[in-house]
């Protein structure tokens, strides 16, 4: 399976299991969504299953929280990520507070699900990477699968969960696993043992990383579609490198994070999304506040650029092979 | 020479076009002024048609722009919309409309007397609440706005409870996390209030849809200010419901000010409120909200509308703040002084208890009797609460359950972060400190 597929099997597996989970969005239903992540569930679970809404984001999160407190288990899909900011007053003061301010008396069990990060030519308004944004909300989990096995995995366990869950999916890598390089040809999933996905229930714990490559020269922590661009320049350059996927942002996998720096003694911290307050702030400083006497060098981010996805540059702002090898040897050279 | 023109100028040209001028709204009576309503239309008891239930909205657009009422201001009950209610039924809604108002006033005065932070009067707007919910079925999920305590009221939850949590005490069900009056209630039907306006709009939605697909027979009810019916999430809301024919009523409880902002700036001055549901597709009634039984009327033509599959309904209720926002407002400051006596459709109270007398079931008597009853109900309750802590006077909760309900379980961060609160607590308190 390839990613959509595994996502779209993830729904159809949890749809069959569990009544009370409903799939909701723009284009979801007899459409399949426009990246198809819905396909054929309209028709095999029903319409009051699987169904379109309005373009409207502050209602289909507002309704999802409805939803999860009459006792459902909404699975609402965001066009692109970029189109959650509409509904993101539902998500911030409302999804991810109500167990909080109701001491438990109503919970809000609800997956949003929605295509995140560039590299497709999508501009600004179709590539832009929130998840920072997502995990300083308080009350609420972020997951970024990179490969279709555990976007699976996780994506059941993230609709199991009764808290509400934020689902970013690397759109960059729906179809096969992307080098960096934008002119090479994308391999599909299927020459990939992660394609290997079972048709059947199987989930992924949230809040566990993965160790992508051990490696003793540094470690590298990253997600999404970044574990691949990660793991081609490492390979390239024949670094040593660990090379960790945290695919929980939160809960974060602190464990994984401290053993593997403690360990090589050196950490880069890759994401395509913007520097300034991004998610590798954040690592960046959990790593000098736990792993400061075991570092070697000081700890380095390789990111996006600070400002709007740029239509035609795009390729210029995506952290590609040149930035990250330049990173890789500074970090490296002491 | 080239001659460059700035951006702005390169649409149309300057022309000898009068010149464009920006509205804006202002309320007509300021203080010192004297308020004069004599204008506003009040259309006979008996003059609005009351349609079936499952009346098409375009059917009945007339409704949005008239007022449903029922009694007139001698006290008798007349017109197709009269819902017949009991004696029985009638003097307990005037008792909950007094208990609401016996509560509000003691703690009102609670924090004037710095026994908590905050608190929000209904005065005059009783009726909103109460009648509403006595017309719903005890199951419907109700999801309140902050001015409808009425709801729980009249569903017998317990009054302590809701003290306690306006004192944030130790008995205090929600931990003191949430300011006064955001109450959470769910065996009583009462939604988790926000206080992000109009967020249980889109949410009410949600839950009747949930309940329609299920195949349930509960529906849901949903209360706002004109004011917040500005906000996107209203819009959200009448989007759903009418895409999905969702078993909800809409509450727009018209009470004439936001804060110190009047009703034209929510867009009153050019339509009602009732008539957003022109454009949405949905039936609109715009209702007298003094008017108790008005407001109980249209509440069970709503319901039963939806409860058989015909769809949402949208309820204006014109009516009056007879009070401050809430205890941080000064309305002395923008409004006549005298306003709230000058509204021309009366107290809600009295006009029940007139109503009442007129069918020889009620008196004078009676009516004091019952007032000083139910201020000592609540005032002997309040001394209870008070037991249990007020708000200020110590710390009232263990101090972990801070951390507590962020997650279904608590993750690694918020531990640390616990442990070193917990640690802050011991060197602050000593090691056997207790929730006072």
């Amino acid at each position: 399976m390839n990613m959509i597929e595994a996502i779209n099997s993830a729904m159809d597996v949890m749809l069959g299991r569990d009544d009370k989970m409903v799939v909701m969005g723009e284009d979801v239903g007899f459409f399949g969504g426009v990246f198809r992540a819905t396909a054929g569930l309209q028709k095999k679970h029903g319409k009051t299953r699987v169904f379109d809404t309005p373009i409207n984001e502050c209602g289909i999160i507002g309704v999802a929280v409805g939803m999860g407190a009459y006792g459902l288990r909404p699975v609402p899909e965001i066009q692109f990520a970029d189109y959650i900011y509409p509904g993101l007053d539902q998500l911030v003061s409302e999804a991810a507070r109500l167990r909080y301010r109701s001491a438990g008396d109503f919970i809000c069990p609800m997956t949003v699900r929605t295509p995140f990060g560039g590299g497709i030519f999508g501009g600004q308004t179709h590539s832009q990477s929130p998840e920072s944004i997502m995990t300083h909300i308080c009350g609420v989990k972020t997951v970024i699968p990179s490969n279709p096995y555990d976007a699976k995995g996780l994506l059941i366990a993230a609709i199991e969960d009764n808290d509400p869950v934020v689902f970013l999916e690397p759109k960059r890598i729906y179809n096969g696993p992307f080098s960096g390089y934008y002119d090479r040809p994308v391999e599909p999933w299927s020459k990939h043992e992660a394609s290997a996905v079972p048709e059947d229930y199987y989930r992924i714990e949230l809040g566990k990383a993965a160790t992508v490559r051990a490696g003793e020269a540094l470690t590298i922590l990253a997600y999404g579609t970044m574990v691949h661009v990660t793991k081609t320049i490492v390979e390239e350059m024949g670094v040593d490198a660990e090379i960790i996927d945290l695919r929980t942002l939160l809960p974060l996998d602190i464990e994984a994070i401290e053993t593997s720096v403690k360990k090589t003694g050196r950490c880069l911290i890759i994401h395509e999304a913007t520097r300034t307050s991004g998610f590798g702030a954040e690592l960046a400083a959990l790593v000098q506040e736990r792993c400061f006497y075991h570092l070697e060098a000081p700890v380095e981010r390789v990111t996006g650029f600070d400002t709007p996805y740029p239509h035609s540059l795009e390729w210029a702002y995506f952290p590609g092979p040149v930035r990250i090898a330049t990173a890789l040897t500074n970090i490296l050279k002491d | 020479m080239t001659e460059t023109l700035p951006k702005a100028n390169l649409g149309r040209p300057a022309s000898n076009l009068p010149p464009l001028s920006l509205h804006i709204p202002e309320p007509r009576y300021r203080p010192g002024d004297t308020p004069d309503f004599g204008d506003i239309a009040i259309p006979a008891v008996d003059a609005t048609p009351r349609p079936g239930e499952a009346t098409k909205p375009d059917a009945m657009r007339d409704l949005c722009y008239g007022l449903v009422r029922v009694l007139d201001f001698d006290g008798q009950a007349k017109g197709p919309w009269d819902p017949k209610l009991t004696p029985d039924r009638l003097r307990a809604m005037l008792r909950y409309m007094m208990l609401v108002r016996a509560f509000d006033d003691r703690m009102f005065r609670a924090q004037r007397q710095g026994k908590t932070s905050f608190y929000m009067k209904s005065t005059g707007e009783e009726a909103t609440s109460v009648a509403s919910t006595m017309a719903i079925d005890r199951s419907d999920m109700c999801f309140p706005s902050y001015r409808q305590q009425g709801i729980l009221i009249v569903r017998d939850y317990p009054l302590i409870q809701m003290m306690n949590q306006i004192y944030s005490n130790r008995g205090d069900h929600l931990l003191g996390r949430q300011l006064p009056i955001m109450y959470s209630a769910p065996e009583h039907g009462f939604f988790s209030i926000s206080g992000n306006l109009a967020t249980q709009y889109p949410q009410a939605v949600g839950w009747a849809m949930a309940s329609a697909s299920k195949g349930d027979s509960r529906i849901a009810t949903v209360w706002c200010g004109e004011g917040s019916s500005a906000e996107g999430d209203f819009h959200s809301a009448l989007t759903f419901a009418t895409v999905y024919n969702a078993p909800v009523i809409f509450n727009v409880v018209n009470n004439q000010w936001a804060i110190s902002s009047f009703s034209g700036f929510a867009g009153g001055e050019r339509t009602t409120f009732a008539a957003r549901a022109v454009g949405y597709g949905i039936a609109g009634l715009r209702v007298d909200g003094n008017d108790p039984l008005a407001v109980y009327a249209a509440t069970q033509w709503a319901a039963d509308r939806a409860r058989t599959n015909n769809g949402p309904t949208l309820i204006e209720h014109f009516t009056y703040r007879a009070e401050g926002h809430s205890t941080s407002d000064d309305p002395s400051a923008y409004r006549a002084a005298d306003e709230a006596t000058a509204w021309p459709f009366g107290d809600p109270i009295a006009r029940l208890a007139q109503h009442l007398e007129t069918l020889g079931e009620w008196d004078g008597e009676r009516q004091e009797a019952l007032r000083k009853e139910l201020d000592d109900l609540v005032k002997t309750t309040q001394k209870q609460s008070e037991k249990l802590g007020i708000l200020g006077h110590g710390m009232h909760q263990p101090f972990e359950t801070m951390f507590q309900d962020v997650f279904e379980e608590m993750p690694w961060h918020l531990k640390e972060q616990s442990k070193q609160m917990l640690a802050e607590q011991e060197a602050k308190f000593g090691p056997n400190w207790k929730p006072e």
